[in-house]
């Protein structure tokens, strides 16, 4: 988008306007926080390895690459609904934002079933309350007897990277239905755009740390 | 950034794409592979992924390069966060 049409003054030397310049700034500062999470988690999964488990056999990967997928598409209509204000489109600007809302508020509701499903088995950050089997135990007979898989670092770890991830699509989510609101009374258009431009700029930066979490928490 | 260029890019293309490096990466974690060999395979596809929705959904290829070396440079952060804490172990 050119920083004509955004109707701003560019920040000087940067020729990007300033309130997509503020947003840069604000998501580099978002990837120190993520890298301290994940950095944290690395650590600790070399330091205690016994606390951890192969893929597959606590998590459910087949429903959180689903859930990744309900995520990517979410970025797909997002970009679609700049695309469309891009071009003076205002049906489809609102028809797109509110695709995005639907598919982020999908991903959130995917990962609170998952959250209730795995702490029902187990899968909890607390020591004294974790007895996590794995998937391929937990519905057998005499799952109770069968020996607990991982420790509570696991649960720790992975309730805070995935919780502060969503986290992040909630208030996403919530700043999606600002946008869609502002949408629908004509507050966009191509030489006004900003508010989509950054907006979209936060949703695919979520988008873009999942894709990283996702490897590194379930499949790793 | 251009608007023509933007009006070319190949949206659906990378969604295309985006969804088979996530299919590959799922059966690729179940391979029986050494596990450097594992964690590199999907970090390098996680990367991959990673980089095409910043290039191409949040429009860096598009950018000014000022704006590429600002969206870079926690990066070496990033990785001296993590690789000098590594070095405890």
């Amino acid at each position: 988008m050119s920083t004509a049409a955004a109707g701003r003054l560019p920040m000087p030397g940067m020729k990007v306007y300033n309130l997509k310049l503020g947003m840069w700034i604000f998501l580099l500062s978002e990837v120190m926080f993520f890298t301290g999470l994940i950095g944290s988690y690395i650590i600790l999964r070399f330091a205690h390895p016994e606390h951890f488990a192969a893929p597959g056999v606590v998590l459910n990967v087949p429903l959180t690459a689903f859930n990744t997928f309900v995520l990517i598409c979410s970025s797909v209509t997002m970009v679609k609904a700049f695309a469309a204000v891009e071009q003076g489109d205002q049906k489809g600007l609102q028809r797109w934002l509110l695709a995005t809302i639907a598919l982020g508020t999908f991903f959130v509701g995917v990962q609170a079933v998952e959250y209730s499903v795995l702490s029902s088995e187990g899968f909890v950050p607390m020591a004294e309350l974790y007895h996590a089997v794995g998937r391929g135990a937990v519905h057998a007979e005499g799952a109770a007897e069968a020996a607990v898989v991982g420790g509570p670092l696991y649960g720790a770890t992975f309730y805070a990277m995935t919780g502060f991830h969503g986290a992040h699509v909630s208030i996403g989510v919530l700043c999606l239905l600002y946008v869609y609101w502002r949408a629908r009374k004509g507050k966009y258009s191509a030489a006004s755009l900003g508010g989509v431009e950054i907006m979209g700029l936060y949703w695919h930066f979520v988008d873009l740390v999942w894709i990283l979490l996702f490897t590194i928490v379930y499949l790793i | 950034m251009s608007e023509d260029a933007h009006k070319e890019s190949p949206y659906f293309l990378i969604w295309g794409v985006l969804f088979a490096l996530t299919v590959a990466e799922v059966f690729y974690a179940f391979m029986e592979l050494p596990q450097f060999w594992l964690a590199f395979g999907l970090i390098v596809m996680a990367v991959w992924k990673a980089l095409l929705v910043a290039l191409y959904y949040m429009h860096l290829r598009f950018e000014p390069r000022r704006l590429w070396v600002l969206a870079a440079s926690p990066l070496p952060l990033a990785v001296i966060l993590v690789v000098v804490v590594i070095q405890e172990f």
